[in-house]
């Protein structure tokens, strides 16, 4: 036992206990600072890096609050919500079982194929609303299909999910381009694209924000109760915790493992149904927006917890929506967006440490870390 | 011109094997790189984000140094730079190693995005042609010696080519008989019992992870000088994620890697070749067989992809 632990561990012993709700207020207090700094930090990182490339940050962050939220832009903001929150729901779900469904852009686009493919027609065919839920069902099965083979795979025989999701992702993305350009081509135009959708998802009252962002909501809602308040959360969260527990539990973990597979694919393609019905109208080959690779430091920074999931959310579409405007006006490339996203992961992760070592009351170091540092210093003594 | 039948029966199959080569290159080097810190217990899912860094620092490198060396060396120094994230987030402070790694490609693809635009975007440079060095004797065997689509001929190759095949041989051999093949794999298998010879495992990976920088950045350094010729946003189009794949298929053996790059290799350029060879199908589908296979391969034989136990774990001394 090292010494750093011993000293930790008398830390604890002397603290004295603290009334329940002070407890709460902190560990809340807590979650917030570890949310937000990293975003700080990434924020202030962009702006050096913005400042390097000769622009002018608080310009270019004051262009995204005008074009993200002003003059009506949030309701821009709040319409690219529904596909985001949607991914984000299905990410948690198969996140909090510790097991990474990285195959979302193959689920995605094959569910906005078949969407832009069937829905030209469906909806002049049979009333709105029901060509709708078939056409939102239609995706989110589609979705849950393609992660299938991955969930079959990792429970009977423990292969890596990280390989098999992303080959069933590219695999998705070529196939949902054979289907654009072949069964789903619209015939009046050369191009490599779908009919556009001549009826689109109705708008809330009074906004231009189309109801999948009501959807969206739902969605997330039930997935926080399903995780937070049922048996199967529960179970989901012990197999994602320990497995070999989670065995002795007596809990079906080949069983789990698909299940929560399936339930991830299917909120993906719901998420494609929406952006295709609400937003989008049609589809070309090569559109691949990849939403969930932006969307996975969110579902990390809301610390796996589907409610805490949506102001990240809302953060992102404005940054996103006012971003591609504001990248345009500074002359830079939209990608610009990508590294702001990487450096709040990064940021998280190195938060995540100081919070976690503050706690256990131990040294900010590793033993690792404080050895590499001093190695160069210190000579070792020949023994 | 070349005739349908002509292409069939000669230069066909030789540019078929070329192409494979030119783009299985970059994978090879990529999932080399993977192979030796996978051995060492560090999965870099950030391969695809030091790909891309190393691709545009071996464009400028190659650009401003007018050489295709000074590329390489760009590349690999970039790809290195990467890695030093990875090095101090996941080997020395134990942080998620897949957090990281998406963390990795996401800069990467941003940052050499965005300078790439505000640099180049209105010239789009090109770079210059390759220096091959052809195999004496070899090089004059007639029906090999042609490709279609302006592939090096496949005895006469950039001398990258030459060096990097040695070096799969090479890493076979320390991966088998010396000592610090033995230590990267038991950090990969047993780090305890690293720990408990004397080594720190801490120190091992630290080497692997950069070594892997190194070689994803020459990987991506040659598909931007050789490959393509210049840089463009995401150029490299999920390699990463495939050099991944690969190693993982490999099991981390060196002459598996250089086999199965060269498989992806020849799918990769395929469907560009059966289009010249007036095959109307659709590159898609072309595109699609290496992965359709895999996915077939890993449902007959599921346990072919064997990884090391203690990968993607951090190594804490005396945590059980």
């Amino acid at each position: 036992v090292s010494t750093e632990t011993v000293t930790g561990g008398t830390q604890l012993a002397q603290r004295r206990p603290r009334p329940a709700r002070t407890v709460r207020a902190g560990r809340l207090l807590d979650g917030l600072i570890r949310s937000v700094v990293p975003v700080a930090l990434a924020l202030g990182a962009g702006a050096i890096l913005l400042l390097a490339l000769g622009r002018h940050p608080l310009a270019f962050y004051g262009d995204i609050w005008t074009n993200g939220v002003e003059n009506g832009a949030w309701q821009d903001s709040a319409t690219r919500m529904a596909p985001f929150l949607l991914i984000a729901a299905g990410l948690t779900v198969i996140f909090r079982a510790n097991i990474w469904n990285l195959g979302y852009n193959g689920q995605f686009l094959l569910g906005a194929a078949l969407v832009s493919g069937y829905g030209p027609g469906l909806v002049n065919d049979v009333p709105l609303w029901a060509a709708m839920v078939v056409l939102f069902l239609l995706a989110g099965a589609v979705g849950a299909l393609w992660t299938l083979i991955p969930a079959v795979l990792k429970a009977r025989y423990g292969t890596n999910e990280i390989i098999t999701t992303l080959m069933m992702s590219f695999i998705g993305i070529d196939l949902a381009s054979i289907l654009i350009k072949g069964p789903f081509h619209d015939s009046t135009t050369p191009l490599p694209q779908t009919a556009v959708l001549t009826k689109m998802l109705p708008s809330i009252p009074g906004t231009r924000i189309h109801v999948g962002l009501l959807v969206a909501f739902a969605a997330v809602l039930v997935v926080h109760y399903v995780l937070t308040r049922t048996s199967w959360g529960l179970r989901l969260q012990i197999m994602g915790a320990n497995p070999r527990a989670a065995r002795h539990f007596g809990i079906d973990l080949p069983r789990l493992i698909v299940v929560a597979f399936l339930v991830s694919g299917f909120m993906v393609g719901l998420a494609a149904a929406a952006d295709i019905l609400g937003l989008q109208g049609y589809i070309r080959t090569g559109w691949n927006p990849a939403y969930g690779d932006t969307i996975i430091p969110f579902v990390f920074l809301a610390r796996l917890n589907a409610l805490a999931v949506v102001p990240f959310i809302a953060f992102f579409s404005v940054v996103s929506t006012g971003g591609d405007i504001a990248a345009a006006d500074a002359s830079l490339s939209t990608n610009f967006l990508l590294v702001l996203v990487g450096l709040i992961l990064l940021f998280m992760t190195v938060i995540e440490y100081l919070g976690r070592r503050r706690e256990l009351g131990a040294s900010y170091l590793t033993p690792g870390l404080r050895q590499a540092l001093r190695a160069p210093l210190v000579r070792r003594r020949s023994s | 011109v070349i005739l349908a039948s002509q292409v069939w029966t000669q230069v066909f199959w030789t540019s078929v094997l070329a192409g494979g080569l030119l783009a299985g290159v970059p994978l090879m080097f990529t999932a080399l790189g993977e192979a030796i810190s996978e051995r060492a217990g560090v999965l870099n899912i950030g391969l695809e984000g030091m790909m891309l860094v190393g691709a545009y620092a071996g464009f400028l490198g190659a650009y401003y140094g007018h050489s295709m060396w000074f590329g390489y060396l760009a590349g690999m120094g970039a790809g290195m730079l990467a890695s030093c994230f990875m090095v101090v987030l996941c080997v020395w402070l134990g942080l998620d190693q897949i957090v990281v790694g998406i963390a990795i490609t996401l800069a990467g693809e941003g940052i050499t995005s965005v300078l790439y635009q505000s640099q180049f975007s209105e010239t789009q440079p090109r770079l210059g042609g390759i220096h091959t060095a052809p195999i004496p004797m070899l090089d004059r065997i007639p029906v090999l010696g042609k490709t279609i689509n302006g592939e090096f001929p496949l005895f006469s190759q950039p001398l990258l080519v030459y060096l990097g095949l040695a070096f799969a041989v090479l890493l076979a051999w320390v991966f088998r008989s010396t000592n610090i093949g033995l230590n990267l794999r038991a950090a990969g298998e047993r780090p305890e019992a690293l720990d408990a010879a004397g080594i720190s495992v801490v120190a091992t990976r630290s080497y692997a992870a950069l070594a892997t920088g190194a070689l994803a950045g020459l990987g991506g350094a040659y598909l931007a000088i050789a490959g393509t010729g210049g840089f463009q946003d995401f150029l490299t189009q999920g390699q990463g994620y495939m050099a991944i794949v690969i190693a993982m298929l490999a099991r981390g053996r060196p002459i598996a890697v250089v086999v199965f790059s060269l498989m992806f290799g020849i799918a990769l350029s395929l469907s560009g070749l059966l289009q010249i060879a007036g095959i109307n199908l659709s590159p898609e589908v072309v595109h699609m067989l290496p992965f359709a296979a895999i996915i077939v391969a890993l449902m007959l034989f599921a346990r072919r992809a064997y990884l090391p136990p203690a990968l993607a774990l951090p190594y804490v001394r005396g945590a059980r």
